[in-house]
Protein backbone atom coordinates (compact mmCIF):
# COMPACT_ATOMS: atom_id res chain seq x y z
CA UNK A 1 0.00 0.00 0.00
CA UNK A 2 1.62 3.05 -0.99
CA UNK A 3 -0.18 5.13 1.85
CA UNK A 4 -1.47 3.64 4.87
CA UNK A 5 -2.12 4.01 8.84
CA UNK A 6 1.47 1.65 8.99
CA UNK A 7 3.29 4.47 7.55
CA UNK A 8 2.06 7.67 9.57
CA UNK A 9 -0.58 7.61 5.58
CA UNK A 10 3.20 9.22 3.73
CA UNK A 11 4.05 8.54 0.23
CA UNK A 12 7.69 8.17 0.41
CA UNK A 13 9.54 6.93 -2.50
CA UNK A 14 12.91 5.27 -2.86
CA UNK A 15 15.56 6.13 -0.38
CA UNK A 16 18.80 4.98 0.93
CA UNK A 17 20.82 4.44 3.83
CA UNK A 18 22.69 7.85 5.77
CA UNK A 19 25.98 6.36 6.23
CA UNK A 20 29.08 8.43 7.11
CA UNK A 21 31.14 8.15 4.07
CA UNK A 22 28.63 9.49 2.34
CA UNK A 23 27.95 13.15 4.70
CA UNK A 24 30.33 15.29 3.07
CA UNK A 25 29.26 14.48 -0.16
CA UNK A 26 25.67 14.87 0.58
CA UNK A 27 25.93 18.03 2.89
CA UNK A 28 28.49 19.92 -0.37
CA UNK A 29 26.29 18.25 -3.59
CA UNK A 30 22.33 18.56 -1.80
CA UNK A 31 21.64 15.41 -4.11
CA UNK A 32 17.95 14.65 -5.00
CA UNK A 33 16.95 11.71 -2.75
CA UNK A 34 13.45 11.23 -2.03
CA UNK A 35 13.93 10.26 1.37
CA UNK A 36 17.01 8.82 3.94
CA UNK A 37 16.91 6.03 6.52
CA UNK A 38 18.76 6.81 9.80
CA UNK A 39 20.07 3.94 11.79
CA UNK A 40 18.32 5.47 15.34
CA UNK A 41 20.97 4.30 17.36
CA UNK A 42 23.65 6.84 15.88
CA UNK A 43 21.60 9.64 16.81
CA UNK A 44 20.60 8.55 20.52
CA UNK A 45 23.25 10.37 22.26
CA UNK A 46 23.29 13.69 24.15
CA UNK A 47 25.39 16.03 22.16
CA UNK A 48 27.88 16.72 19.61
CA UNK A 49 28.56 16.30 15.82
CA UNK A 50 26.22 13.54 15.01
CA UNK A 51 22.99 15.54 16.37
CA UNK A 52 24.47 18.92 14.46
CA UNK A 53 24.43 16.44 11.35
CA UNK A 54 21.29 15.04 11.37
CA UNK A 55 20.08 18.93 11.85
CA UNK A 56 21.65 19.76 8.79
CA UNK A 57 20.19 16.91 7.08
CA UNK A 58 16.62 17.48 8.60
CA UNK A 59 16.98 20.84 7.12
CA UNK A 60 16.89 19.60 3.53
CA UNK A 61 15.24 16.10 3.47
CA UNK A 62 12.74 13.39 4.72
CA UNK A 63 14.09 10.87 7.29
CA UNK A 64 12.62 7.79 8.50
CA UNK A 65 14.05 6.34 11.87
CA UNK A 66 14.95 2.32 11.47
CA UNK A 67 16.20 1.36 14.84
CA UNK A 68 18.59 -1.96 15.60
CA UNK A 69 17.95 -2.47 19.27
CA UNK A 70 14.83 -2.15 20.07
CA UNK A 71 14.07 -6.12 20.23
CA UNK A 72 10.46 -6.71 20.45
CA UNK A 73 11.19 -10.10 21.21
CA UNK A 74 13.22 -9.65 24.18
CA UNK A 75 11.48 -11.27 27.22
CA UNK A 76 12.42 -8.36 28.89
CA UNK A 77 10.91 -4.96 29.76
CA UNK A 78 11.10 -2.39 27.54
CA UNK A 79 14.22 -0.04 29.04
CA UNK A 80 12.85 3.18 29.90
CA UNK A 81 16.13 5.29 29.53
CA UNK A 82 16.13 3.39 25.98
CA UNK A 83 12.41 4.31 25.25
CA UNK A 84 13.16 8.12 26.16
CA UNK A 85 16.11 8.74 24.41
CA UNK A 86 14.31 7.12 21.34
CA UNK A 87 11.15 9.63 21.66
CA UNK A 88 13.30 12.25 22.10
CA UNK A 89 14.86 11.75 18.46
CA UNK A 90 11.54 10.77 17.15
CA UNK A 91 10.07 14.10 17.92
CA UNK A 92 13.10 15.86 15.82
CA UNK A 93 13.11 13.82 13.18
CA UNK A 94 9.20 13.81 13.03
CA UNK A 95 9.86 10.61 11.38
CA UNK A 96 6.31 9.40 10.10
CA UNK A 97 6.90 5.65 11.14
CA UNK A 98 9.34 4.17 13.06
CA UNK A 99 10.78 0.58 12.20
CA UNK A 100 12.93 -2.39 14.05
CA UNK A 101 13.10 -5.83 13.99
CA UNK A 102 10.79 -9.00 14.65
CA UNK A 103 13.82 -10.38 16.80
CA UNK A 104 15.55 -10.60 20.27
CA UNK A 105 19.32 -9.82 21.14
CA UNK A 106 19.83 -9.41 25.18
CA UNK A 107 18.88 -11.01 27.51
CA UNK A 108 18.52 -9.87 31.61
CA UNK A 109 19.90 -6.18 30.19
CA UNK A 110 23.34 -7.97 28.32
CA UNK A 111 23.72 -7.19 24.78
CA UNK A 112 24.97 -8.93 21.43
CA UNK A 113 24.22 -6.64 19.31
CA UNK A 114 22.60 -9.00 17.48
CA UNK A 115 19.19 -9.63 15.34
CA UNK A 116 18.62 -13.16 16.57
CA UNK A 117 15.86 -15.09 15.23
CA UNK A 118 12.20 -15.90 17.43
CA UNK A 119 11.30 -19.42 18.16
CA UNK A 120 7.83 -18.87 16.53
CA UNK A 121 5.58 -20.02 19.28
CA UNK A 122 1.59 -18.11 20.05
CA UNK A 123 3.20 -17.48 22.95
CA UNK A 124 6.62 -15.52 21.81
CA UNK A 125 4.11 -13.82 19.48
CA UNK A 126 1.71 -13.09 22.54
CA UNK A 127 4.47 -11.19 24.56
CA UNK A 128 6.16 -9.56 21.61
CA UNK A 129 3.02 -8.01 20.50
CA UNK A 130 2.35 -6.85 23.41
CA UNK A 131 5.84 -5.58 23.69
CA UNK A 132 5.16 -3.74 20.47
CA UNK A 133 2.02 -1.90 21.47
CA UNK A 134 3.35 -0.85 24.77
CA UNK A 135 6.17 0.90 22.85
CA UNK A 136 3.89 2.33 20.22
CA UNK A 137 1.88 3.94 22.99
CA UNK A 138 4.62 5.69 24.46
CA UNK A 139 6.14 6.78 21.46
CA UNK A 140 3.36 7.92 19.54
CA UNK A 141 4.39 6.92 16.47
CA UNK A 142 3.26 3.79 13.57
CA UNK A 143 5.52 1.33 13.85
CA UNK A 144 6.57 -1.09 11.16
CA UNK A 145 8.61 -4.53 12.43
CA UNK A 146 11.40 -6.32 10.17
CA UNK A 147 11.41 -9.54 9.43
CA UNK A 148 15.32 -10.85 9.94
CA UNK A 149 17.26 -13.36 8.08
CA UNK A 150 18.22 -16.06 10.14
CA UNK A 151 20.84 -18.90 10.10
CA UNK A 152 19.27 -21.12 12.90
CA UNK A 153 15.68 -22.57 13.63
CA UNK A 154 14.40 -23.91 16.63
CA UNK A 155 12.71 -27.40 17.65
CA UNK A 156 10.55 -25.29 19.71
CA UNK A 157 8.86 -23.43 16.98
CA UNK A 158 5.07 -24.15 16.12
CA UNK A 159 4.44 -22.30 13.08
CA UNK A 160 6.54 -21.08 9.79
CA UNK A 161 8.26 -17.56 9.72
CA UNK A 162 5.65 -16.09 7.87
CA UNK A 163 2.70 -17.08 10.06
CA UNK A 164 4.85 -15.86 13.05
CA UNK A 165 4.91 -12.23 11.37
CA UNK A 166 1.22 -12.30 10.57
CA UNK A 167 0.57 -13.24 14.37
CA UNK A 168 2.50 -11.17 15.42
CA UNK A 169 1.57 -8.20 13.56
CA UNK A 170 -2.23 -8.75 14.05
CA UNK A 171 -1.70 -8.97 17.69
CA UNK A 172 -0.22 -5.41 17.67
CA UNK A 173 -1.80 -3.63 14.93
CA UNK A 174 1.38 -2.70 13.44
CA UNK A 175 2.93 -2.50 9.94
CA UNK A 176 5.46 -4.78 8.36
CA UNK A 177 8.79 -3.56 7.02
CA UNK A 178 9.26 -6.64 4.69
CA UNK A 179 12.48 -7.02 3.78
CA UNK A 180 12.81 -9.07 0.66
CA UNK A 181 16.50 -9.94 0.76
CA UNK A 182 15.86 -11.27 4.19
CA UNK A 183 13.30 -12.96 3.41
CA UNK A 184 15.46 -14.55 -0.04
CA UNK A 185 18.28 -15.39 2.24
CA UNK A 186 16.40 -17.22 4.68
CA UNK A 187 14.66 -19.12 2.20
CA UNK A 188 18.13 -20.38 1.16
CA UNK A 189 19.64 -21.35 4.95
CA UNK A 190 15.89 -23.38 5.61
CA UNK A 191 14.85 -24.80 2.52
CA UNK A 192 11.44 -22.66 1.86
CA UNK A 193 10.56 -20.80 -1.15
CA UNK A 194 10.49 -17.41 -0.84
CA UNK A 195 7.18 -16.79 -2.70
CA UNK A 196 5.35 -18.86 -0.23
CA UNK A 197 6.01 -16.42 2.46
CA UNK A 198 5.25 -13.57 0.14
CA UNK A 199 2.26 -14.96 -0.63
CA UNK A 200 0.89 -15.62 2.76
CA UNK A 201 1.90 -12.37 4.70
CA UNK A 202 -0.98 -9.54 5.48
CA UNK A 203 -0.14 -7.28 2.25
CA UNK A 204 -2.12 -4.71 3.77
CA UNK A 205 0.20 -3.64 6.52
CA UNK A 206 3.33 -3.42 4.23
CA UNK A 207 4.19 -0.11 5.07
CA UNK A 208 8.10 -0.04 3.71
CA UNK A 209 9.95 -2.63 1.58
CA UNK A 210 14.03 -3.17 2.24
CA UNK A 211 16.19 -4.73 -0.60
CA UNK A 212 20.07 -5.17 -0.24
CA UNK A 213 23.06 -7.82 -1.45
CA UNK A 214 23.81 -11.01 0.25
CA UNK A 215 27.00 -13.10 0.02
CA UNK A 216 27.02 -16.88 -0.63
CA UNK A 217 29.16 -19.51 1.39
CA UNK A 218 29.50 -23.28 0.45
CA UNK A 219 26.85 -23.98 2.91
CA UNK A 220 24.65 -20.67 3.81
CA UNK A 221 23.99 -17.34 2.94
CA UNK A 222 25.08 -14.18 4.88
CA UNK A 223 23.10 -10.87 4.68
CA UNK A 224 26.15 -8.91 4.39
CA UNK A 225 24.43 -5.38 2.67
CA UNK A 226 28.09 -5.18 0.89
CA UNK A 227 27.06 -6.05 -2.45
CA UNK A 228 24.52 -4.74 -5.33
CA UNK A 229 20.94 -6.10 -5.14
CA UNK A 230 20.98 -9.65 -6.56
CA UNK A 231 18.60 -10.57 -9.62
CA UNK A 232 16.60 -13.21 -7.57
CA UNK A 233 15.83 -10.44 -4.89
CA UNK A 234 14.87 -8.40 -7.50
CA UNK A 235 12.41 -10.21 -8.80
CA UNK A 236 10.83 -11.15 -5.54
CA UNK A 237 10.72 -7.28 -5.04
CA UNK A 238 9.00 -6.86 -7.96
CA UNK A 239 6.26 -9.80 -6.97
CA UNK A 240 6.25 -8.05 -3.53
CA UNK A 241 5.10 -4.26 -5.40
CA UNK A 242 2.69 -6.45 -7.21
CA UNK A 243 1.06 -8.13 -4.10
CA UNK A 244 1.27 -4.94 -1.63
CA UNK A 245 0.93 -2.00 -4.16
CA UNK A 246 4.30 0.34 -4.38
CA UNK A 247 5.71 0.83 -0.77
CA UNK A 248 8.50 3.45 0.44
CA UNK A 249 11.39 1.61 -0.70
CA UNK A 250 14.87 1.53 0.69
CA UNK A 251 18.01 0.49 -0.75
CA UNK A 252 20.71 -0.97 2.49
CA UNK A 253 24.28 -1.22 1.65
CA UNK A 254 26.19 -1.13 5.15
CA UNK A 255 29.58 -2.68 4.30
CA UNK A 256 32.18 -1.63 1.15
CA UNK A 257 30.40 1.05 0.76
CA UNK A 258 30.65 2.66 -2.56
CA UNK A 259 29.97 6.17 -3.55
CA UNK A 260 26.83 8.02 -3.10
CA UNK A 261 25.98 8.17 -6.87
CA UNK A 262 26.85 4.48 -6.90
CA UNK A 263 24.41 3.32 -4.30
CA UNK A 264 21.71 6.42 -4.97
CA UNK A 265 21.99 4.18 -8.50
CA UNK A 266 21.75 0.85 -7.72
CA UNK A 267 18.40 1.65 -5.07
CA UNK A 268 16.80 3.83 -8.32
CA UNK A 269 16.93 0.48 -10.03
CA UNK A 270 13.70 -0.24 -8.07
CA UNK A 271 11.98 1.71 -10.44
CA UNK A 272 11.74 -0.52 -13.41
CA UNK A 273 10.41 -2.99 -10.83
CA UNK A 274 7.87 -0.33 -9.50
CA UNK A 275 6.82 0.38 -13.13
CA UNK A 276 6.40 -3.27 -14.16
CA UNK A 277 4.27 -3.94 -11.16
CA UNK A 278 1.81 -0.59 -11.84
CA UNK A 279 1.58 -1.82 -16.08
CA UNK A 280 0.83 -5.63 -14.77
CA UNK A 281 -2.20 -3.83 -12.97
CA UNK A 282 -3.33 -1.99 -15.35
CA UNK B 1 23.02 -12.41 32.72
CA UNK B 2 21.33 -15.25 34.67
CA UNK B 3 22.93 -18.59 34.36
CA UNK B 4 20.78 -20.66 31.82
CA UNK B 5 18.93 -23.33 32.98
CA UNK B 6 20.14 -26.34 32.03
CA UNK B 7 17.93 -27.33 29.58
CA UNK B 8 16.07 -24.91 27.13
CA UNK B 9 12.19 -25.17 27.84
CA UNK B 10 10.47 -27.64 25.79
CA UNK B 11 7.43 -25.64 24.61
CA UNK B 12 7.30 -21.55 24.86
CA UNK B 13 3.71 -20.43 26.11
CA UNK B 14 4.98 -17.58 28.97
CA UNK B 15 7.47 -15.03 29.37
CA UNK B 16 9.43 -16.88 31.78
CA UNK B 17 9.98 -19.55 29.31
CA UNK B 18 10.53 -17.11 26.54
CA UNK B 19 13.42 -15.76 29.07
CA UNK B 20 14.92 -19.23 29.66
CA UNK B 21 15.17 -19.84 26.40
CA UNK B 22 16.87 -16.79 25.19
CA UNK B 23 19.15 -17.51 28.48
CA UNK B 24 20.34 -20.70 26.66
CA UNK B 25 20.66 -19.27 23.59
CA UNK B 26 22.51 -15.43 24.70
CA UNK B 27 24.85 -17.37 27.22
CA UNK B 28 26.15 -19.30 23.89
CA UNK B 29 26.29 -16.42 21.61
CA UNK B 30 28.27 -14.68 24.24
CA UNK B 31 30.78 -17.27 25.42
CA UNK B 32 34.71 -16.99 24.33
CA UNK B 33 35.97 -18.90 21.11
CA UNK B 34 37.82 -21.37 21.61
CA UNK B 35 41.69 -21.36 20.47
CA UNK B 36 40.95 -21.96 16.80
CA UNK B 37 38.06 -19.51 16.41
CA UNK B 38 35.22 -21.84 16.66
CA UNK B 39 32.51 -22.58 19.59
CA UNK B 40 33.23 -24.27 22.44
CA UNK B 41 32.90 -28.18 22.44
CA UNK B 42 31.51 -27.92 25.95
CA UNK B 43 29.09 -26.15 27.70
CA UNK B 44 28.95 -24.56 31.03
CA UNK B 45 28.03 -27.56 32.43
CA UNK B 46 31.13 -29.61 30.74
CA UNK B 47 28.18 -31.63 28.42
CA UNK B 48 29.03 -31.76 24.92
CA UNK B 49 28.22 -28.28 23.16
CA UNK B 50 27.08 -30.36 20.31
CA UNK B 51 24.64 -32.33 22.61
CA UNK B 52 23.09 -28.65 23.80
CA UNK B 53 23.01 -27.45 20.74
CA UNK B 54 21.14 -30.12 19.19
CA UNK B 55 18.53 -29.57 21.83
CA UNK B 56 17.01 -26.56 20.95
CA UNK B 57 18.13 -25.58 17.60
CA UNK B 58 17.54 -27.81 14.34
CA UNK B 59 20.35 -28.78 11.93
CA UNK B 60 19.53 -28.65 8.16
CA UNK B 61 21.30 -30.77 5.57
CA UNK B 62 24.02 -28.81 5.13
CA UNK B 63 24.81 -27.52 8.88
CA UNK B 64 24.43 -29.45 11.86
CA UNK B 65 22.79 -27.60 15.01
CA UNK B 66 26.31 -26.80 16.59
CA UNK B 67 27.32 -25.18 13.42
CA UNK B 68 24.58 -22.90 13.22
CA UNK B 69 25.27 -21.82 16.81
CA UNK B 70 28.36 -21.52 15.85
CA UNK B 71 27.52 -18.83 13.25
CA UNK B 72 25.93 -16.85 16.03
CA UNK B 73 28.69 -17.17 18.32
CA UNK B 74 31.36 -16.25 15.59
CA UNK B 75 29.42 -13.03 14.41
CA UNK B 76 29.22 -11.95 17.93
CA UNK B 77 32.41 -12.05 18.83
CA UNK B 78 33.45 -11.05 15.15
CA UNK B 79 31.22 -8.07 15.40
CA UNK B 80 32.75 -6.78 19.09
CA UNK B 81 36.41 -7.21 18.05
CA UNK B 82 35.49 -4.91 15.59
CA UNK B 83 34.13 -2.52 17.44
CA UNK B 84 36.92 -2.29 20.28
CA UNK B 85 39.99 -2.06 18.05
CA UNK B 86 38.11 0.59 16.47
CA UNK B 87 37.53 2.49 19.64
CA UNK B 88 40.76 1.77 20.66
CA UNK B 89 43.74 2.72 17.79
CA UNK B 90 46.22 4.05 21.00
CA UNK B 91 45.37 1.25 22.95
CA UNK B 92 46.76 -1.38 20.32
CA UNK B 93 49.82 0.89 19.86
CA UNK B 94 50.86 0.82 23.28
CA UNK B 95 50.57 -2.28 24.00
CA UNK B 96 51.18 -4.13 20.65
CA UNK B 97 48.66 -6.46 18.96
CA UNK B 98 48.72 -9.62 20.49
CA UNK B 99 48.63 -8.29 24.01
CA UNK B 100 45.65 -6.13 22.92
CA UNK B 101 43.61 -9.16 21.61
CA UNK B 102 44.24 -11.08 25.18
CA UNK B 103 42.92 -8.00 26.88
CA UNK B 104 39.54 -7.30 24.13
CA UNK B 105 39.11 -11.13 24.83
CA UNK B 106 39.28 -11.05 28.48
CA UNK B 107 37.30 -7.84 28.76
CA UNK B 108 35.11 -8.59 26.58
CA UNK B 109 33.95 -11.79 28.17
CA UNK B 110 34.24 -10.34 31.83
CA UNK B 111 31.99 -7.26 31.08
CA UNK B 112 29.47 -8.12 27.88
CA UNK B 113 27.69 -4.96 26.71
CA UNK B 114 25.17 -3.66 28.82
CA UNK B 115 24.05 -1.29 26.77
CA UNK B 116 22.00 -0.88 23.50
CA UNK B 117 25.23 0.99 22.10
CA UNK B 118 28.40 -0.03 21.06
CA UNK B 119 29.69 3.22 21.62
CA UNK B 120 29.49 2.05 25.67
CA UNK B 121 31.73 -0.76 24.74
CA UNK B 122 34.40 0.87 26.26
CA UNK B 123 32.97 2.27 29.24
CA UNK B 124 34.58 -0.18 31.78
CA UNK B 125 37.67 -0.80 29.95
CA UNK B 126 39.88 1.54 31.99
CA UNK B 127 38.95 -0.59 35.54
CA UNK B 128 39.21 -3.67 33.71
CA UNK B 129 42.83 -2.46 33.01
CA UNK B 130 43.79 -1.66 36.24
CA UNK B 131 41.90 -4.87 38.01
CA UNK B 132 43.89 -7.25 35.44
CA UNK B 133 47.32 -5.89 35.25
CA UNK B 134 49.07 -9.05 34.12
CA UNK B 135 47.14 -8.49 30.84
CA UNK B 136 48.72 -5.72 30.25
CA UNK B 137 52.28 -6.02 32.13
CA UNK B 138 54.54 -4.68 32.11
CA UNK B 139 53.21 -1.40 30.68
CA UNK B 140 49.89 -1.30 32.44
CA UNK B 141 49.84 1.79 34.09
CA UNK B 142 50.20 3.12 30.27
CA UNK B 143 47.59 0.86 28.96
CA UNK B 144 45.39 2.62 31.37
CA UNK B 145 45.99 6.35 30.52
CA UNK B 146 46.02 5.31 26.80
CA UNK B 147 42.38 3.89 27.46
CA UNK B 148 41.22 7.03 29.70
CA UNK B 149 42.15 9.08 27.29
CA UNK B 150 40.47 7.43 24.16
CA UNK B 151 37.06 6.91 26.07
CA UNK B 152 37.56 10.79 27.15
CA UNK B 153 37.17 11.11 23.23
CA UNK B 154 34.20 9.63 23.41
CA UNK B 155 32.40 11.26 25.82
CA UNK B 156 33.78 14.65 23.75
CA UNK B 157 32.41 13.65 20.65
CA UNK B 158 28.31 13.16 21.56
CA UNK B 159 28.34 13.78 25.36
CA UNK B 160 25.99 16.12 26.44
CA UNK B 161 25.77 19.62 26.49
CA UNK B 162 23.96 22.10 29.22
CA UNK B 163 23.49 25.70 28.32
CA UNK B 164 26.63 27.83 28.87
CA UNK B 165 26.33 29.93 31.87
CA UNK B 166 27.13 33.80 30.94
CA UNK B 167 29.39 35.81 32.29
CA UNK B 168 26.62 38.65 33.38
CA UNK B 169 24.98 35.34 35.29
CA UNK B 170 28.07 34.84 37.32
CA UNK B 171 28.86 38.49 38.42
CA UNK B 172 25.24 38.20 40.63
CA UNK B 173 26.59 35.92 43.29
CA UNK B 174 29.85 36.41 45.20
CA UNK B 175 32.96 34.10 44.52
CA UNK B 176 32.83 32.47 47.86
CA UNK B 177 29.22 31.11 47.37
CA UNK B 178 29.85 30.91 43.40
CA UNK B 179 30.07 27.35 41.89
CA UNK B 180 30.51 26.22 38.05
CA UNK B 181 29.95 22.66 37.12
CA UNK B 182 32.33 21.65 34.17
CA UNK B 183 30.52 20.46 30.85
CA UNK B 184 29.98 17.07 31.07
CA UNK B 185 31.63 16.82 27.47
CA UNK B 186 35.12 17.78 29.11
CA UNK B 187 37.11 15.13 30.76
CA UNK B 188 40.48 16.29 33.13
CA UNK B 189 42.87 13.90 32.93
CA UNK B 190 45.81 14.05 35.26
CA UNK B 191 48.63 11.68 32.89
CA UNK B 192 52.05 10.04 33.89
CA UNK B 193 52.54 10.02 30.27
CA UNK B 194 51.83 12.91 27.27
CA UNK B 195 49.04 10.51 25.95
CA UNK B 196 47.79 13.33 23.86
CA UNK B 197 50.84 13.50 21.52
CA UNK B 198 50.50 9.57 21.65
CA UNK B 199 47.17 9.70 20.61
CA UNK B 200 47.95 11.80 17.62
CA UNK B 201 50.49 10.20 16.26
CA UNK B 202 49.04 6.83 16.06
CA UNK B 203 46.09 8.86 14.25
CA UNK B 204 48.55 10.58 11.28
CA UNK B 205 50.30 7.03 11.21
CA UNK B 206 47.26 5.32 10.51
CA UNK B 207 46.30 8.02 8.42
CA UNK B 208 49.11 7.69 6.61
CA UNK B 209 48.51 3.85 6.63
CA UNK B 210 45.43 4.41 4.76
CA UNK B 211 47.17 6.97 2.29
CA UNK B 212 49.80 4.23 1.32
CA UNK B 213 47.26 1.29 0.96
CA UNK B 214 45.82 3.42 -1.67
CA UNK B 215 49.04 3.98 -3.23
CA UNK B 216 50.36 2.25 -6.67
CA UNK B 217 53.56 1.01 -4.68
CA UNK B 218 51.61 0.03 -1.94
CA UNK B 219 54.50 -2.16 -0.01
CA UNK B 220 57.07 0.75 -0.25
CA UNK B 221 54.81 3.07 1.35
CA UNK B 222 53.48 0.83 4.18
CA UNK B 223 57.20 0.68 5.09
CA UNK B 224 57.92 3.96 5.30
CA UNK B 225 55.11 4.74 7.72
CA UNK B 226 56.99 4.59 10.89
CA UNK B 227 55.71 2.77 14.41
CA UNK B 228 54.98 5.34 16.58
CA UNK B 229 57.06 5.65 19.95
CA UNK B 230 55.69 4.64 23.17
CA UNK B 231 55.60 7.61 24.87
CA UNK B 232 58.16 8.42 27.98
CA UNK B 233 57.29 9.26 31.38
CA UNK B 234 56.13 13.09 32.03
CA UNK B 235 53.44 14.51 33.56
CA UNK B 236 50.99 15.67 31.43
CA UNK B 237 47.65 17.60 32.64
CA UNK B 238 45.27 17.82 29.60
CA UNK B 239 41.25 18.74 29.31
CA UNK B 240 39.46 16.66 26.57
CA UNK B 241 36.64 18.56 25.48
CA UNK B 242 34.98 19.31 22.30
CA UNK B 243 34.70 23.23 20.35
CA UNK B 244 32.23 23.48 17.52
CA UNK B 245 32.05 19.40 17.64
CA UNK B 246 35.58 19.00 17.05
CA UNK B 247 38.04 17.43 19.43
CA UNK B 248 40.21 18.67 21.20
CA UNK B 249 43.06 18.07 23.83
CA UNK B 250 44.12 21.25 25.60
CA UNK B 251 46.95 21.22 28.07
CA UNK B 252 46.47 22.44 31.40
CA UNK B 253 48.93 24.23 33.71
CA UNK B 254 49.51 22.81 37.23
CA UNK B 255 47.59 25.77 38.99
CA UNK B 256 45.09 25.88 36.14
CA UNK B 257 44.02 21.81 36.57
CA UNK B 258 44.02 22.27 40.40
CA UNK B 259 41.29 25.54 39.63
CA UNK B 260 39.39 23.29 37.35
CA UNK B 261 39.81 20.12 39.42
CA UNK B 262 38.51 21.93 42.57
CA UNK B 263 35.44 23.30 40.09
CA UNK B 264 34.11 19.93 38.92
CA UNK B 265 34.26 18.55 42.45
CA UNK B 266 32.00 20.95 43.65
CA UNK B 267 34.23 23.82 45.26
CA UNK B 268 32.93 27.40 45.17
CA UNK B 269 35.08 29.23 42.79
CA UNK B 270 36.46 31.39 45.66
CA UNK B 271 37.96 28.31 47.52
CA UNK B 272 38.58 26.60 43.87
CA UNK B 273 40.66 29.38 43.06
CA UNK B 274 43.00 29.07 46.50
CA UNK B 275 43.41 25.30 45.00
CA UNK B 276 45.04 26.80 42.32
CA UNK B 277 48.31 28.30 44.63
CA UNK B 278 49.43 31.05 46.36
CA UNK B 279 51.90 32.14 43.91
CA UNK B 280 49.80 32.31 40.61
CA UNK B 281 49.03 35.93 39.38
CA UNK B 282 45.86 36.95 39.31
CA UNK B 283 45.77 38.27 35.38
CA UNK B 284 46.97 34.65 34.60
CA UNK B 285 43.52 33.57 36.54
CA UNK B 286 41.86 35.93 34.78
CA UNK B 287 42.92 34.96 31.41
CA UNK B 288 42.22 31.12 31.93
CA UNK B 289 38.89 31.90 33.10
CA UNK B 290 38.28 34.29 29.56
CA UNK B 291 39.93 30.90 27.44
CA UNK B 292 36.93 28.80 29.42
CA UNK B 293 34.44 31.26 29.18
CA UNK B 294 35.06 31.42 25.33
CA UNK B 295 35.18 27.51 25.06
CA UNK B 296 31.83 27.20 27.01
CA UNK B 297 33.05 24.68 29.66
CA UNK B 298 30.86 26.31 32.48
CA UNK B 299 27.42 25.09 33.09
CA UNK B 300 25.32 25.01 35.91
CA UNK B 301 26.42 22.38 38.34
CA UNK B 302 24.98 19.13 38.59
CA UNK B 303 23.18 17.19 41.36
CA UNK B 304 26.20 15.70 42.25
CA UNK B 305 29.81 16.48 41.57
CA UNK B 306 32.06 15.07 38.92
CA UNK B 307 34.97 13.36 39.84
CA UNK B 308 37.29 14.80 37.35
CA UNK B 309 38.63 11.87 34.68
CA UNK B 310 35.60 10.07 34.91
CA UNK B 311 32.55 10.59 33.14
Amino acid sequence: MPANRFNGNSDYGIGIGLRVPHYAHILAKKPVVDWFEIISENFMVDGGRPLQLLDQILEQYRVVQHGVSMYFGSADKPDRAHLKKLKALVKRTKTPWLSDHLCWGSADGTYTHDLLPMPYTFGAARRTAEKIRQIRDYLEVPICVENVSSYAEFHVSEMTEWEFLTEVVELADCGILLDVNNIYVSSKNHGFDPYDYLDHIPHHRVGQMHVAGHTKFEKYILDTHDHPVLDPVWKMYAHATRQCGVSATLLEWDDKIPSFDEVHHEALKANEFIDGAKKAKR
Amino acid sequence: MKKPPKHPPARIDSTAELKSFQRVMATAVIRPLDRQGDLQSKWIDGRPMAQVAAEFIKPNDRLTAFERLQLYNQMYWYRLFEAIRDDCPGLRAAIGEPAFDRLSKAYLADCPSQSFTLRNLCSRLVDFIRAHPRLTAPRTALAAEVAQFEWAQTVAFDGEARPVLEAAALAATPPDRLRLGLQPYVTLLELRHPIDTFVISVKRRDAMRSEASNAPDAQVSRRAVRRVRRPRLARTLVAVHRHHNRLFYKRLEPSAFRILHALAAGQPLAQAIAAGGPKVQPEKIRAWFTSWMALGWFCAPGNKPRRPGSS
